[in-house]
């Protein structure tokens, strides 16, 4: 493989990596801190990419529609939080489990009703519809690159919201022990909405930004589920410095996979946790 | 003096910046009480765990019965003869009291998961399994609690199953970690003269902070303090300890 | 509210005589029904193997699997490679080479997801069956996304399951016999121990079993039990494709469990019963006005779904259990 080659697999699988950890990083905070099961996280994926391809469509702008998107995809989020899953905090995995399974019939067919079952496109913003010539005969995208790069800030501001600021750590200290942090004082409810509206947010703003990129189609929130899954597991839950480094472990062993052993490229990150589970069953950065 | 049934050396355990457990020795041998003693957060629950393989020590090491066990996992040393009860009720509280004795002592029945005869029998027809049930249902005086649920029993009669359930895989080494914990002066009676009882033919260990009962039982007496040995040795010999006075009977409560 | 129950083993008296009534039914219903619900009934006996097998898993021994449908699928597979082009392979041979094969399959990918807990276990099950789903859904060699297909139907000792009545009796005998099988490893010591370890693992360890082993016995039995169940699917449908190892497949098993109750099988039994019956009212629904009522099955699926976890979440067994005076 050569150098331009190359590059454009890691920026690949960066990028890649990145969209993961903006799933993952919810999906993780969301099980250490609530120990909530949720399966219905690929669907908020899925929902954030057909609000995009409806915004869009009507007003004709990525940006805004992005914008007005997330403000939905909160809203969505808290509600959820407030009338079904802060009842189930307590209950066994597997009530969560089917809960979530029911909800994910629903936004099913919710998501048919209104917008049906084709595939859609989202086109690539006039602004960024351009590549950058890396050599003769290759070129990178403009959107990926900026995907790179506003997936990059959001990791950043994610890391330092988490790690710097007080209500970061009023978050860390939720994920590490719910009783002792609501012994401290600190308000669980509403962290944990918080925690679930943001969740939330995330997974809609990843099926946004990507929408251009990879269409929009019915089943694309169960395959990056799993993706999600794996990436918990290998990083270990509640951590979101675990979540990044899974994300981007994945994002890379997936990409590099695909070009350099496609047959078996969609098993090699089930082989990656795999070998984590011998040696670390809870994860890389378990709390 | 006999071979020690237990013998723990230098056992140390580390969580992080914190040494919970620092170089312990000590041996249980047959037909003795050892008790071991100290103020709250001294490490004695910590001590218990290493000697029962629920956690692993940090460094140390473990003899049962003359074998090195050091690093094996609790099941492991339970087959092997070594007998734990819980400070924190551990039984199977949806189980009635039967129930619960009858998986204990199955477990010495064991057949392997992956022997398909252990598929076919009923688990209650099995004559030896119900014989050492009824043993240590006797002998904890639970007879009458018998086919109650475990969850509905006074928080006595729990703590009474709790080690019924260690006797009923007929054990020779005792771990018991503050068995009369929470109890009135009727049960803690009881306690002790169960206890008293089982000192024949079993090496015990006994975490207690009911003084009373820790010197009508114990022969041999550890204090620790901050997850050190201060002292050790017979009753009488750590009564009279000025380093043990000042750190804890002064200021025990029974 | 979420501390386990115990006793799920024994049925009620009137669970005990719906059984009985049923298998008569079961046995009679061909006669006095057209081929088509046959074929129906059929297919829900073998979908209630399949959750028997989960409920053994789940219920008994507590451990929620997101992919046991990787263990029903393999099984159809093992058919569709054993079975000639132009004739039907034996089923005294491959039953139970199928059987061994998803039993194999359970004993490996056990192996590295049973050493995991809770939340973990559920994600890392659904994640190996996810694999397996790929490895088949992305090689030509081993049917790829267009899975392959059984053109005759395995036969032997004069039973030709081609025959749709051979094949609905062959069921229910597979059926009554795991039924029984796992009726009975419940009350074995077997079954006691894993009952013990979905109450309480540490103390069931403490006691002096290794409760790895347990598990991952319990998960490739499982496994096996799902593998029958999808050997008879394949014999039946005479198709095979990836997706009878995805997740749409083992969320079906899992809900199917719950909503009839977990832990003592009946409950299995029942609940894929229920689903199925369910399901076929959903999509049967007529047109309101414009709307059509039954298009829009998973609405309704869903909903029910939501509605048995709120008010019933130890399924329909948990209605038919009389309070028991400990409550």
């Amino acid at each position: 493989m050569d150098f331009a080659n190359f590059s454009i697999q890691l920026l690949n699988g960066v990028q890649y990596g990145l969209l993961l950890f903006l799933l993952a990083a919810g999906l993780t905070l969301i099980f250490g801190i609530m120990g909530v099961v949720n399966l219905a996280h690929g669907s908020f994926y899925m929902i954030g990419a057909y609000l995009a391809y409806a915004l869009t469509g009507a007003w004709d702008s990525l940006a805004l529609a992005v914008v007005v998107g997330t403000l939905i995809s909160i809203a969505l989020g808290w509600g959820l939080e407030k009338l079904l899953f802060r009842h189930f905090y307590h209950r066994p995995h597997l009530d969560q489990v089917l809960l979530t399974f029911g909800l994910i019939y629903i936004f099913e067919e919710l998501r048919s009703m209104l917008w049906g079952d084709d595939v859609h496109s989202v086109g690539v913003p006039e602004a960024l519809n351009w590549s950058i010539a890396l050599t003769d005969t290759l070129s990178y995208p403009a959107y990926r690159l900026f995907m790179l790069a506003i997936c990059t800030l959001l990791a950043l501001g994610l890391w330092l919201f988490i790690s710097k600021t007080k209500l970061g750590m009023k978050i860390r200290a939720g994920a590490f022990n719910s009783d002792m942090a609501q012994a401290l004082g600190i308000n669980i409810v509403r962290l944990h909405a918080l925690v679930f509206a943001m969740g939330v947010a995330l997974a809609a703003l990843g099926g946004m930004l990507i929408a251009p990129l990879s269409s929009v189609y019915p089943h694309m929130g169960s395959q990056v589920l799993i993706m999600c899954f794996v990436v918990v597991v290998i990083g270990g839950i509640g951590s979101v410095r675990g979540a990044l480094t899974a994300a981007l472990l994945v994002g890379l062993v997936d990409t590099f996979g695909k070009v350099l052993l496609p047959q078996f490229a969609s098993m090699l990150v089930y082989v990656l946790m795999a070998l984590v589970l011998l040696y670390k069953p809870e994860g890389l950065f378990k709390q | 003096m006999t071979e020690p049934l237990l013998e723990a050396k230098q056992l140390s355990k580390r969580f992080g910046g914190l040494l919970a457990v620092n170089g312990v020795s000590l041996s249980l041998h047959k037909d003795q009480l050892h008790a071991v003693i100290g103020p709250n957060g001294a490490g004695k629950t910590t001590l218990t765990h290493l000697l029962s393989g629920d956690i692993p020590a940090t460094s140390g090491e473990l003899w049962l019965k003359g074998q090195s066990v050091s690093g094996w996992p609790h099941h492991r040393l339970s087959l092997h003869g070594l007998g734990r009860s819980y400070q924190k009720t551990n039984v199977f509280l949806p189980l009635t009291v039967w129930e619960n004795l009858m998986l204990a002592a199955q477990a010495r029945d064991a057949h392997a998961p992956f022997n398909p005869l252990a598929w076919f029998k009923r688990a209650d027809h099995n004559q030896a399994v119900v014989a050492r049930a009824d043993r240590a249902l006797h002998l904890s005086g639970l007879a009458l609690v018998r086919d109650k649920t475990a969850a509905i029993l006074s928080h006595g009669i729990q703590r009474q199953l709790e080690i019924a359930m260690v006797l009923a895989t007929e054990p020779e080494v005792l771990l018991l970690d503050e068995p009369l914990a929470g109890m009135g002066a009727a049960e803690a009676e009881t306690m002790v003269e169960l206890l008293q009882a089982l000192k024949k033919d079993h090496a015990m260990l006994l975490v207690e902070h009911d003084m009373d009962a820790v010197f009508a039982l114990a022969d041999v007496l550890t204090v620790m303090v901050n997850g050190t040995v201060i002292a050790s040795g017979t009753p009488e010999a750590i009564r009279s300890d000025a380093k043990v006075q000042a750190a804890y009977l002064g200021e025990a409560t029974p | 509210m979420s501390a386990p129950q115990a006793h799920l083993e024994s049925l009620p008296r009137s669970v005990q005589l719906l059984m009985v009534l049923g298998l008569i039914a079961l046995v009679a219903f061909p006669f006095a029904g057209q081929d088509f619900y046959t074929q129906m009934v059929t297919r829900m006996m073998i979908l209630a193997i399949f959750a028997m097998s989960l409920d053994l898993l789940q219920g008994v021994t507590g451990l929620v699997s997101l992919g046991h449908a990787a263990y029903f699928g393999l099984a159809g597979y093992v058919l569709a490679f054993m079975s000639p082009a132009d004739a039907g392979a034996s089923w005294l041979t491959t039953l139970p080479l199928a059987m061994l094969g998803s039993g194999l399959g359970a004993l490996v990918i056990g192996f590295f997801v049973v050493r995991t807990q809770g939340i973990y276990f559920i994600m890392v099950t659904m994640a190996f069956a996810q694999m397996m789903y790929y490895l088949f859904f992305d090689n030509k060699g081993l049917g790829g996304s267009d899975g392959m297909y059984i053109n005759v139907r395995p036969a032997a000792l004069g039973l030709d399951l081609e025959n749709k009545l051979v094949l609905y009796y062959f069921t229910l005998a597979c059926l009554c016999v795991t039924y029984q099988f796992l009726r009975r490893l419940l009350w074995s010591p077997f079954g006691r121990t894993l009952n013990g370890i979905r109450l309480n693992e540490h103390r069931t360890q403490a006691l002096g079993y290794d409760s790895f082993s347990y598990k991952l016995t319990a998960f490739t039995l499982a496994g096996a039990l799902a593998g029958l169940a999808g050997y008879l699917w394949a014999a039946q449908t005479g198709y095979v494709n990836p997706e009878l190892m995805g997740f749409h497949m083992s969320a079906h098993a899992i809900m199917m469990v719950i909503l009839g109750g977990m832990g003592n099988v009946a409950g299995a039994l029942i609940g894929a019963f229920g689903f199925e019956l369910f399901l076929h009212l959903f999509k049967d629904l007529p047109k309101v006005g414009d709307f059509d009522l039954g298009k829009h099955w998973q609405l309704w699926m869903g909903s029910l779904i939501v509605l048995v976890v709120i008010v019933a979440p130890q399924g329909l067994m948990g209605l038919l259990r009389p309070r028991s005076k400990d409550d």
